[in-house]
């Protein structure tokens, strides 16, 4: 039974169209992604599925139909780390992950402690306004802020982007360690499609609004027209 | 210059009657920062609002209701309304430029202001506050307790405030909401109503200032314009987004308009206030943000 | 490009026909009214410069028309030395007066930002009316100053209004025009980037202080330049001529009317001439409908009408009436309007 189903999920920006119908699958634990070019919609998905982009088509979410509405579907359990990391940089760091728990009750000091555990550099900035930390921090504590909320499902847009490759492999072990300790689903866009299919167990490849490929990693690394355009060999 | 000659009586004096005078447009500074915190909008209908809920008080307090009894139900008269008015008025321009929103609050402000003139009528009223006026001596300074009154529930307030901003969750949702609604939405705050309470709870302020001012300056519809205009001066001086700093700044700004008018003698009283806005400049010229607002960092 | 440029080049042929036409249907009084509403036009052509180009509001430029006043009555009536000048030779002298003023204020600016600048500009506006009564020699405190009555130059057969008419509009096409080449102009451009985005405008080697700084200068001097025929139409400036409201008023019209179209703006100068001074009919007009019973005399009932439109009005169209005309009839617009 899939935790997220998209069937035919279309999107637009005003005028113009950005998802023709795209269909999709996360199961329980699993880490999906969704790869392409620029423009192909790997970011517009994401947004349908938060509810952050008018979207039309179905979207159903633990077996229940999801709401349209991005407060909603937080609380639904999704957590959406959006492009640029999403953080309130006029906001302390540690005033940014207590939002992260915004629809939950409970104690915030337990749960900021396993955050810690995985981010210690994010104590040791606790009262540091967020915008003042660096790329790779903030890619931290939007992290942080997600898992503060415990969702059944992450979706990460470009996590990589403008990172150190060493602050990214930090970033993917910890994801990996949030499958494996506490079951959330991640559905990662990425650029870095090599990255991508190394962690993730199946992915989908977006072209102009529409899936053209879909399948395995190992079947994705095995098809040659994907090997050419997106892994480079 | 002509300084005039000077006893310390008198200059106790006069800092009483400007910390009077400021604690008098902090009470709007801080529904305006309220405001503007929680929405990121200036109220430019701030003062007619507050003017309008305190007539509402003066007519119940003509029914026969004491002050403390009326106090209360204004104010939820008050939280209710400004909840409202952001729901009706301002959140179908939510988005639009910041001049189509200054727009607004002003056409609100002339709407109030008309209506109250219309209900109520535009003579002067007596407003009779919940203190006394009987003077206490305070270190030799005749100081009223109704002064004392007046200074101390803004204090009281800005305390109230702060500790709500700071530590509760819903301050911090209508904090965040403010500075990146965007992701208040995904991390499951409901933006639309944190802007309602934003108004609501400055909507309590401005009431309870008006019902703080009213006993002094007597009550009419055009009460409230003149205090505006410094309680705006007040915020910008202590910065928009911080409440202390609107505390501050009111009692900095009654203070010094005081003292200028009395002790630098070629301003008279026409050129108190220029003087005053001319030193708020030189303050941000130093403290773009004002004394106490929050620089905004942002990182390219 | 080409075609959009011969287009605003026949738009302006057409309306400088109509406006030199207009007075010879139209009463005297009513030439007097469209002027008026041409020197409103004047300084919201300016403050579209500030607000719309550069990205800056200003609640305070009632002020800078009250120093173009006061320069072109003092010039006129005191004079330099005791030789009174000339009241046209006074307009371009009070623009440079008030321009030089909002570099002044400019300068200093450049540290505020948004509302922080609007709050400090409508303190000018605030303390500026305070000058006269203070300076009561020079300036003539609260009676003010009386100027000479304008009057058409020797020979010229046409009436004082339309004479007046005839130098307001004559002179406000000549601004439109050293607008319409500000706007794309190189500094143009570099004001549009500033308003767009300061930092992507700033890394690309745009001098932001010198062309906000500017933008203020620019738009003061416009400001002063209708502020000087205000007091020449006017024959007597006192600081009531150029009261609080009136910065209240320009912003009202720059944002009904629109920030980037030309008929915005007219429309929005006719909407400031209408505030200014019909106030009670509109009540008169509402009566006509059947639901309201109201009495126009009744203190209020005004201010309540013009706040209700006012958020009627930003509500249906928050981009002015100049952004509907814009949606409505885009090819025909001038360079002002495009977004490029």
């Amino acid at each position: 039974m899939s935790l997220l189903e998209l069937h035919g999920v279309e999107a637009r920006y005003g005028p113009v169209k950005a998802l023709h119908g795209v269909s999709l699958q996360v199961a329980d634990g699993e880490m999906v992604a969704v790869l392409g070019a620029n423009g192909a919609g790997k970011t517009t998905t994401l947004r349908a599925i938060s509810g952050t982009v008018r979207r039309s088509g179905e979207v159903v979410f633990a077996g229940k139909k999801l709401s349209r509405r991005p407060d909603s579907t937080a609380r639904a359990g999704i957590a959406h780390v959006p492009e640029g990391r999403g953080t309130f940089g006029e906001l302390s760091v540690w005033e940014n992950l207590r939002l992260g728990a915004y629809t939950r009750r409970v104690n915030l000091k337990q749960e900021a402690q396993r955050v810690y555990k995985f981010f210690p550099r994010l104590e040791e900035r606790r009262d540091q306004q967020a915008g003042t930390l660096s790329g790779g921090e903030q890619q931290m504590l939007a992290l942080g802020r997600a898992m503060m909320a415990r969702p059944k499902l992450l979706l990460l847009d470009e996590p990589s982007l403008g990172l150190a490759p060493i602050v990214v492999g930090q970033i993917f072990a910890v994801l990996e360690r949030m499958k494996s300790d506490e079951g959330i689903s991640v559905l990662v866009v990425e650029q870095n499609a090599s990255l991508a299919l190394a962690h993730a167990a199946r992915a989908y490849v977006l072209e102009v609004g529409n899936v053209v490929v879909e399948g395995t990693s190992d079947e994705l690394r095995a098809n040659e027209a994907v090997r050419k355009s997106y892994l480079g060999y | 210059m002509v300084v005039a000659a000077f006893t310390w009586t008198e200059f106790a004096q006069q800092l009483a009657a400007g910390i009077r005078e400021g604690a008098i447009y902090a009470g709007l500074a801080l529904a305006i920062v309220i405001i503007y915190r929680s929405t990121r909008v200036i109220n430019f209908a701030q003062g007619e609002m507050a003017t309008f809920t305190t007539f509402i008080a003066w007519s119940l307090m003509n029914h026969g209701l004491s002050f403390w009894t009326a106090f209360p139900i204004v104010l939820a008269i008050a939280f209710t309304g400004g909840v409202a008015i952001e729901r009706i008025v301002i959140r179908p321009v939510e988005d639009a430029p910041v001049l189509t929103i200054v727009i607004v609050t002003l056409g609100l402000a002339l709407l109030l202001n008309g209506l109250t003139s219309v209900i109520w009528g535009g003579a002067n009223r007596q407003f009779h506050g919940p203190f006394s006026t009987r003077t206490i001596d305070v270190a030799g300074v005749p100081v009223s307790v109704q002064d004392i009154g007046i200074v101390l529930v803004s204090i009281g307030l800005v305390a109230v405030l702060a500790l709500f901003f700071r530590f509760t969750k819903v301050g911090l949702a209508l904090r965040a909401a403010a500075v990146n609604p965007d992701s208040s939405r995904l991390v499951g705050i409901r933006v639309g109503w944190t802007f309602a309470l934003g108004w609501g709870i400055a909507a309590v302020l401005g009431a309870v200032a008006g019902m703080m001012i009213a006993p002094v300056v007597f009550l009419d519809p055009n009460m409230m314009q003149t205090i505006l205009l410094y309680a705006f001066a007040a915020a910008v001086l202590g910065g928009l987004d911080s409440p202390l700093g609107a505390v501050v700044g009111g009692i900095l700004l009654g203070v010094t308009i005081t003292l200028l008018g009395r002790y630098v003698g070629f301003l008279g009283s026409t050129l108190k206030l220029p003087a005053a806005l001319m030193l708020i400049f030189i303050v941000l010229l130093v403290r773009p943000s004002g004394l106490f607002g929050r620089v905004a960092v942002r990182r390219v | 490009m080409r075609s959009r440029l011969w287009i605003g080049l026949a738009g302006f042929a057409v309306l400088a026909l109509v406006i030199a036409a207009l007075p010879r249907f139209i009463s005297d009084f009513r030439a007097r009214e469209l002027a008026i509403v041409g020197m409103y036009f004047i300084a919201l052509l300016g403050l579209s410069v500030l607000t719309g180009y550069s990205g800056q509001i200003s609640l305070g430029h009632g002020a800078f028309m009250a120093i173009g006043g006061y320069t072109t009555a003092v010039l006129s009536v005191d004079g330099i030395y005791g030789h009174q000048i000339r009241d046209l030779w006074t307009i371009p002298i009070a623009g440079m007066v008030a321009g030089v003023a909002g570099l002044l204020v400019g300068l200093p600016a450049l540290r505020l930002s948004g509302l922080y600048l609007a709050l400090i500009t409508f303190g000018i506006a605030v303390s500026l009316p305070q000058l006269p009564k203070k300076f009561d020699q020079f300036l003539g405190g609260t009676t003010g100053k009386i100027l000479n009555l304008a009057k058409p130059p020797f020979g010229l057969a046409t009436t004082a209004n339309n004479w007046i008419y005839y130098i307001t509009w004559g002179i406000a096409l000549v601004l439109l025009v050293a607008a319409w080449l500000l706007v794309g102009s190189k500094a143009g451009r570099a004001l549009k980037a500033v308003r767009d985005s300061e930092v992507a405008a700033t890394s690309s080697g745009v001098s932001l202080a010198t062309y906000k700084t500017l933008a203020f200068g620019i738009s003061a001097f416009y400001a002063g330049i209708a502020g000087s025929l205000y007091a020449i139409a006017n024959a007597y400036v006192n600081p009531d001529v150029f009261p609080i409201i009136l910065s209240v008023y320009l912003v009202v019209g720059l944002a009904v009317g629109g920030l980037e179209s030309l008929v915005g703006l007219i429309a929005g100068a006719g909407l400031i001439y209408f505030l200014q001074n019909h106030a009670d009919s509109v009540a008169g007009w509402i009566n006509h409908l059947p639901v309201f019973n109201l009495d126009p005399k009744q203190p209020g009932i005004p201010s309540m009408i013009f706040g209700v439109v006012l958020i009627v009005v930003m509500l249906l169209v928050p981009t002015g009436v100049g952004g509907l005309v814009r949606r409505a009839f885009g090819p025909l617009t001038s360079r002002l309007y495009t977004r490029s």
